[in-house]
């Protein structure tokens, strides 16, 4: 086991830069996760680690080694591919052992490790047939299976999930974090699906354009999001963005939506907010289950408006419903008791305790 | 009387009505669709192949003169005679020694041109396809006049580095070499296209894996491509091996079997006895002993490809 370390680093094809200098530190033990937008740079990223792309610029070490010259047979890594990668013509257990095999371990080592990879993964019973008679999460489960006899230092997994049915993927997504849990191997996965990125990850790091816009736990992208970018990929449905301007209105800080509507800033929001020039262009970011119905006691910070729904989306435990405002289309979560209809008139709340407020020239969460 | 004729129209009328249906259903089954549209062929296969096929094992039976029934007396007399055996020995050696430096040189230049650069490779494609696509009776003429004993290109330029002359034709082994030498120069490029699609359709990734779990590039080709193209690499061989078996053109131009019948492979000694010397039916013995030898290679290849269509 090792960290990671990716000191700027480029890569380009030709006349197209896809990784633009990116600095990241991965400690060891850690399971990371690059998760962006297709073309982000993130499995770019990964087959850089993993060797599999030379790299234009910069430096990536693992375990303190720098390996820009190190070919991926000896960088002590193992990676689970999107197609999964499984050898059509081997079994199971020799898909498994191939990499152990081509090492010249001693066969009891061989079967030892097998066997305990197979038990770890529940799939002993599968060791001899071929990956043409396994389901799609019996080849993942191979293919983690090929990873995990290595003992690498490194875990690379490239989108192992994108190409499974959505429950099975909620199930394997819980199988490599137990997987994980045991191993205790440091980990870089990509994927594009947040979801997956939130739910795996000790820290996530959100790339676009070849850039990392952040890197931050699941929670701290969700609640405390660095650009507009971050804002609205995490989370879904993803969060609203109003256009809006700051006015003083008797010594206090409001926030005008729309000609009709402006709330007063919470204390909080004021104090942080006051500073910025009544003229700059900004944008309001609230998350859908920051507007919700309105209750006849608004707690303080939540304020309350009058709209017409225009189309409603019963979930169960919640209904999710979508307004205009000043023509720009917002989503709120409403209780699914709340009597949300089509085209029905409702009194919604507001949550300005945890809006964000963003530069609309920049995209900068301010 | 009446009702019993009624009731007899109408028990008519119903079988009518069931055999419409039948048909109709039996019109409506993709099989039968499937069988009605493919007639045509299977009757110009019938025509052309089973006919002639069955003609031959039909004239093998008979004598000299075709007027009498010998039963396998042609058989029995072609085992008898050495130069048969010689036939059957060459033939042997030319397809097998054809077939596998075909697909040698065919998958070694499959690959070169695999990892040519995707702008370039059309063209490389293009030219090395040229020697499948000239007619082989044209091509051999050309090759003839390289070998030529008198103003033999490759003697003249051997003759450069003080080696030859070499008698290309003329000597027993050297005629042997040059007619494998113009089939494998003819052949490889069919093979190489085989190869080429094979190699275009195994999965990046597997070599990417085969590269993360230590694979060298000989382990690489030995663990991932060859497997991954056994089924094409069996049946390319196959199809090989009876085109080469069955060659003609070449050795005819080339050699005409000789010298004193060294080169001859079954098609040309049938050709030979059969046209030549004018006897038909031992000319079809000779052409028939192919069948048993290809059935058997063909049963062996194709089972190991049905095996292992499975996997992948």
């Amino acid at each position: 086991m090792a960290d990671v370390t990716l000191r700027k680093v480029i890569k380009r094809y030709d006349d197209v830069e896809a990784v633009r200098g990116i600095d990241l530190d991965i400690s060891d033990h850690e399971f990371i996760v690059l998760v962006g937008p297709s073309g982000c740079g993130k499995s770019t990223t990964l087959r850089m680690i993993a060797g599999l792309e030379d790299i234009t610029d910069g430096d990536i070490m693992i375990g303190g080694d720098v390996v820009n010259d190190v070919p991926p047979k000896d960088r002590d890594i193992a990676m689970v591919f999107q197609n999964y990668a499984l050898y059509p013509h081997m079994t199971v257990a020799e898909n498994m052992s191939f990499g152990l095999r081509l090492k010249h371990y001693p066969k009891a080592e061989i079967k030892a490790r097998v066997t305990e990879a197979a038990r770890l993964l529940d799939i002993t019973d599968l060791i001899d047939r071929k990956p043409k008679q396994l389901s799609g999460g019996q080849r993942q489960r191979v293919a983690m299976g090929r990873a995990i006899v290595r003992n690498p230092k490194v875990f690379l997994f490239d989108e192992p999930l994108s190409n499974l049915d959505a429950k099975l993927r909620v199930q394997m997504r819980i199988e490599i974090k137990k997987v994980h849990q045991k191993v205790r191997t440091t980990t870089v996965y990509v994927t594009h699906d947040q979801v997956e990125a939130m739910t795996l990850a000790d820290r996530v790091v959100v790339m676009n354009h070849g850039r990392i816009e952040q890197i931050g736990t699941p929670n701290e992208l969700y609640h405390k999001p660095a650009t507009r970018f971050v804002a609205g990929f995490i989370g879904s449905p993803a969060m609203n963005f109003l256009p809006c301007r700051l006015e003083e209105v008797g010594g206090k800080l409001n926030l005008r939506l729309t000609d009709r509507i402006a709330f007063p800033l919470p204390p909080a929001r004021a104090a942080r907010y006051n500073a910025l020039p009544r003229s700059e262009l900004l944008q309001l970011g609230i998350r859908p289950e920051h507007i919700t119905e309105s209750h006849g006691h608004l707690e303080p910070g939540v304020e309350s408006f009058d709209t017409v729904l225009d189309v409603t989306e019963p979930m169960g435990m919640e209904t999710l419903v979508y307004f205009g405002l000043d023509g720009v289309a917002v989503c709120g979560r409403v209780n699914p008791n709340a009597g949300a209809q089509d085209g029905a008139p409702m009194r919604l709340a507001m949550d300005l305790n945890n809006m964000h407020l963003l530069n609309e020239t920049t995209g900068v969460v301010l | 009387m009446a009702d019993v004729a009624f009731e007899q129209s109408r028990i008519a009328s119903a079988g009518g009505v069931r055999r419409r249906t039948s048909l109709h259903n039996a019109l409506k089954r993709k099989s039968t669709m499937a069988f009605l549209m493919t007639l045509p062929l299977i009757l110009l296969i019938l025509l052309l192949v089973v006919y002639p096929a069955f003609y031959a094992v039909h004239l093998a039976t008979l004598n000299k003169s075709m007027a009498r029934f010998v039963g396998f007396g042609n058989f029995e007399f072609l085992f008898k005679r050495e130069t048969f055996w010689l036939v059957v020995k060459q033939s042997c050696i030319f397809a097998i020694s054809a077939v596998f430096f075909k697909a040698l040189i065919g998958f070694i230049v499959a690959h070169f041109v695999h990892n040519v650069p995707a702008k370039g490779q059309r063209k490389w494609r293009g030219m090395l396809l040229v020697p499948w696509v000239i007619p082989p009776a044209m091509s051999t003429l050309a090759w003839l006049w390289l070998f030529d004993p008198s103003y033999s290109a490759f003697n003249y330029t051997l003759s450069a580095f003080g080696i030859g002359p070499i008698p290309w034709t003329g000597d027993a082994g050297w005629a042997r070499f040059s007619v494998i030498l113009v089939n494998i120069w003819y052949g490889a490029p069919f093979f190489m296209i085989m190869y080429l699609a094979a190699l275009k359709s195994v999965p990046e990734q597997l070599y990417e894996a085969a590269a993360i779990d230590g694979a060298n590039w000989w382990q690489r080709i030995w663990y991932v491509t060859l497997p991954m193209m056994r089924n094409i690499i069996a049946i390319t061989a196959l199809f090989s091996l009876i085109v080469t078996f069955a060659n003609f053109d070449i050795v005819r131009i080339l050699t005409s079997g000789g010298p004193l019948d060294h080169t001859h492979i079954f098609a040309t000694w049938a050709f030979r006895v059969g046209i030549e010397g004018s006897d038909i039916p031992l000319g079809a013995s000779v052409s028939l002993f192919m069948v048993p030898i290809l059935a058997v290679a063909a049963i062996f290849i194709l089972r190991d490809v049905t095996k292992r269509g499975n996997e992948a």
